[in-house]
């Protein structure tokens, strides 16, 4: 299975960073080249990530980039470098529509049959930015094959809603949209970065909230956050310990020919038990809560 | 000579026929005198101490370091002792810090001819390292220092102890008066084999100052000063806990190697040193202390406020102190019965009748380099230029049952691991697991607490390919240019030499 809980944010003109942050192993990470990057560094941070994704230093990782929207003039050069760089992902900046989607779709598909890279091979994601992106966002989400997931940017939104970041309120609309939408189209679905970086509580109570709706995870600006969030996911020993003996139930009642599973004189219905296996499998790849 | 008849270790006593009583006095003057008696310690001046221990050129004097960066005592003592005409003073101080730039031209003057310290950074120490020196530095550690002064090679002729408050016979701790260091750890080692011993003091206090780390029978002159020290400069921000990713991730490295190297147990014992890292390393493994039940017995090293925390928590039965790193230790010295000061000698000499870090079940140290051998420099940069201490590292290194050292593997495009360090300071064979920020090596000497690392599923490499990841960001580095001449002589702790360090080129 692939997690994609954590997507550590990396300014693509910072060569610290870029050197050294492979050794947090987030699940993904996504050198920026748009917000994060001062106009006069575009060209800089643009040559830094393309040999950073040509190195073997983030091997392991999911690695995206998050080009400048196509509308400017760095967005179809940084493009370019991220797709022959060899960029996992793609990360659409401010997506209002599905078109959006499609132009970049289009592009993509250009490069990889022009730097020989196999076509479909780069993925996509699209952030939603705006009241309008998450209103389109069923369309967004279905609008390529290659789009891998969605995720709310909360900076832009809430300037757009004409509010501000608070208990998380503001983006309850916007969270629900933009996951049901993922789920709708069988992706996966990012929340917002949590900036206040030394508010440890804050951030756990956020990913609380965000884990119970159903995200796959968050866009992160701190490598602390990484093992905070990785262990806020894992599944705690009991629950694994359930999921152990609702599959052997399972198993007992497949090998025994009975159609009704029981446990400790309960029922056990199939949705029971596709979940116990998605913890056992999460409890695999992402350790126990400690 | 002792001039006050005290009783020190080592020193002869002529017998001969007995003589006849002439009266109580009459070979003990100052009892005669109901003030001088009370008072016959005290002196005005420094310079007045230093002609009454009859001190002259060539001898040997020492310091402690209690203080680090916030001494005021050995700058002072040395301007006087340069003023008042000294010349080639050995200098045999338990460390000296960036604050003594000032001994250059004490140096270059010849009142100083030769230094033994546990390490030098700043000015000073770049100024050895270019060659100020005619005679090499000889660094040693907290250890080896006890040994050396014990084979008799340091044989202290005037010990000077800067304290912030002792009584009119010298009784003194390091938590009365205004200016706390806390252990008084090095101190303790000088007072008990110096010739002589001269008490700096900021205060004199009601008699009996109690307890005494440096007891009034080990005392021969007291002069109060203006300033001994300043304690908020012992360390700066070791009690604050970290919020660097990159020494946050290596502490909790470091914690799951404590926790699966297989001495982590019920009863354990540790040092864990005090920079920013190992106050994390502290804080990872209070959870899994609390998760799985487990107590330190004790504790062990340069005591920080985190140590306290825990053992004010019950997680620590009893913290031994030779130095303590900040006002919060300095305090529960003081008030915790089971927080104790501990000498050097008895902390970490090879030659006491026992040292507590042969007793270490785990130590936590730090590094400048560490090579494919696992030799540990923790003494000259990546420069050459000297800018550390040798410290207890190879002192607890050989002593524990597991040591730890953890560094990044890259400082500032410098990498830590390389083919050979610049100085050996600890040999490889007493280092157990280096744990970096990219993964951890085991010394292939300890394939037990390989396989229990790899059945924890921690990121185990071999040194080589931590190497190879190090020199793929950074770069092989140049090697760094010396020149012939010899300007410090590294001496392990049994008081063999194990390294040297040459002049630097430029």
């Amino acid at each position: 299975m692939t997690l994609r809980r954590s997507m550590l944010f990396i300014p693509g003109s910072n060569a610290a960073m870029i050197s050294t942050a492979f050794v947090f192993k987030p699940d993904s990470v996504m050198f920026d080249l748009e917000d994060a990057v001062s106009l006069r560094e575009k060209d800089a941070a643009r040559l830094l990530v393309y040999h950073t994704l040509k190195s073997s230093l983030y091997d392991g990782i999911e690695r995206v980039v998050r080009i400048n929207p196509l509308s400017t003039p760095y967005g179809k050069d940084d493009l370019e470098a991220a797709v022959r760089g060899g960029a996992d992902v793609i990360r659409l900046p401010k997506t209002e529509t599905a078109d959006d989607v499609k132009e970049l779709e289009t592009c993509v598909e250009e490069l990889e049959r022009k730097c020989g890279r196999e076509v479909g091979s780069t993925l996509l994601m699209a952030a939603i930015e705006s009241a309008s992106g998450v209103i389109n966002s069923v369309a967004i989400a279905t609008a390529s094959k290659r789009l891998m997931g969605i995720a709310v940017a909360g900076f832009d939104y809430v300037v757009d809603m004409q509010t501000e970041r608070g208990d998380g309120s503001e983006l309850f609309y916007a969270r629900c949209a933009v996951l049901h939408a993922a789920r709708a189209a069988k992706i996966d679905a990012f929340d917002v970065v949590y900036s206040d970086i030394n508010n440890e509580e804050g951030f756990l109570k956020e990913v609380d909230v965000i884990k119970r709706l159903g995200f796959n995870g968050k866009s992160l600006i701190n490598p602390r956050q990484i093992e905070l969030l990785h262990n806020a996911y894992a599944p705690t020993q009991e629950d694994v310990d359930y999921a152990n003996r609702v599959v052997a139930a399972a198993e007992k009642a497949e090998t025994e020919g009975l159609g009704v599973i029981a446990l400790n004189g309960k029922m056990i219905d199939a949705p029971i038990v596709d979940s116990a296996k998605r913890v056992l499998s999460r409890a695999q790849a992402s350790g126990v809560r400690r | 000579m002792d001039k006050n008849n005290h009783s020190a270790p080592g020193r002869s006593k002529t017998v001969a026929e007995p003589e006849l009583f002439q009266g109580f006095a009459a070979k003990i003057p100052y009892l005669a005198d109901p003030v001088a008696k009370l008072d016959r310690k005290l002196v005005d001046t420094v310079q007045e101490a230093v002609r009454r221990v009859g001190l002259k050129d060539g001898m040997t004097i020492s310091f402690h370091h209690a203080y680090r960066e916030g001494d005021k005592v050995i700058n002072m003592v040395v301007q006087i002792l340069a003023d008042m005409g000294f010349k080639d003073l050995t200098l045999a101080s338990s460390s000296l810090v960036s604050a003594n730039a000032p001994l250059i031209e004490h140096i270059k003057n010849g009142v100083i001819r030769k230094i033994y310290t546990s390490g030098m950074r700043g000015k000073l120490a770049d100024a050895i390292s270019h060659g100020l020196m005619d005679e090499p530095i000889t660094v040693h550690s907290h250890g080896g220092r006890c040994a050396l002064i014990e084979t008799g090679e340091i044989n202290i002729d005037v010990a000077f102890i800067g304290v912030s408050a002792c009584d009119a016979y010298g009784n003194a701790n390091g938590f009365s008066g205004r200016s706390r260091c806390g252990s008084l750890g090095y101190a303790m080692v000088d007072a008990y084999f110096a010739k002589n011993v001269i008490m700096l003091t900021e205060e004199i206090v009601a008699y009996p100052n109690a307890p005494a780390s440096i007891r009034q029978d080990q005392v021969d002159w007291i002069v109060q000063v203006d300033e001994v020290g300043d304690p908020a400069k012992i360390s700066v921000g070791a009690a604050r806990a970290t919020t660097n990713p990159r020494e946050l991730l290596i502490a909790r490295l470091s914690a799951e190697v404590m926790e699966h190297g297989g001495y982590f147990k019920d009863g354990f014992s540790m040092q864990t040193g005090t920079g920013g890292s190992s106050t994390a390393t502290v804080r990872f493994l209070e959870d899994r202390m609390r998760h799985l039940d487990i107590k330190a017995q004790w504790a062990l090293g340069g005591q920080t406020g985190g140590m306290v925390d825990l053992h004010n928590k019950g997680l620590i039965g009893t913290l031994l102190d030779t130095q303590s790193f900040d006002a919060v230790a300095a305090r529960s010295l003081e008030s915790s019965p089971n927080h104790v000061e501990i000498s050097a000698h008895y902390y970490a000499s090879p030659m006491s009748k026992g040292a507590v870090v042969d007793r270490l079940d785990m130590v936590i140290l730090s590094a400048l380099e560490i090579d494919l051998d696992f030799n540990v420099n923790v003494l000259t940069g990546s420069d050459g230029v000297m800018r550390g201490a040798s410290g207890g590292h190879c002192d607890t290194a050989a002593g524990a049952k597991l040591s730890i050292v953890a560094a990044p593997l890259i400082r500032s495009r410098i990498p830590t691991v390389v083919k050979n360090v610049t100085t050996r300071v600890t040999p490889g064979e007493t280092v157990g697991v280096l744990v970096t920020d990219h993964g951890i090596a085991v010394n292939p000497n300890r394939s037990d607490v390989e396989e229990r690392l790899r059945a924890a599923n921690l990121p185990v490499r071999t040194m080589e390919e931590l190497y190879q990841r190090a020199i793929s960001i950074t770069g092989e580095p140049k090697p760094i240019e010396f020149l012939d001449k010899v300007v410090g002589v590294v001496r392990y702790r049994d008081g063999t030499v194990i390294d040297t360090v040459r002049q630097v080129a430029k």
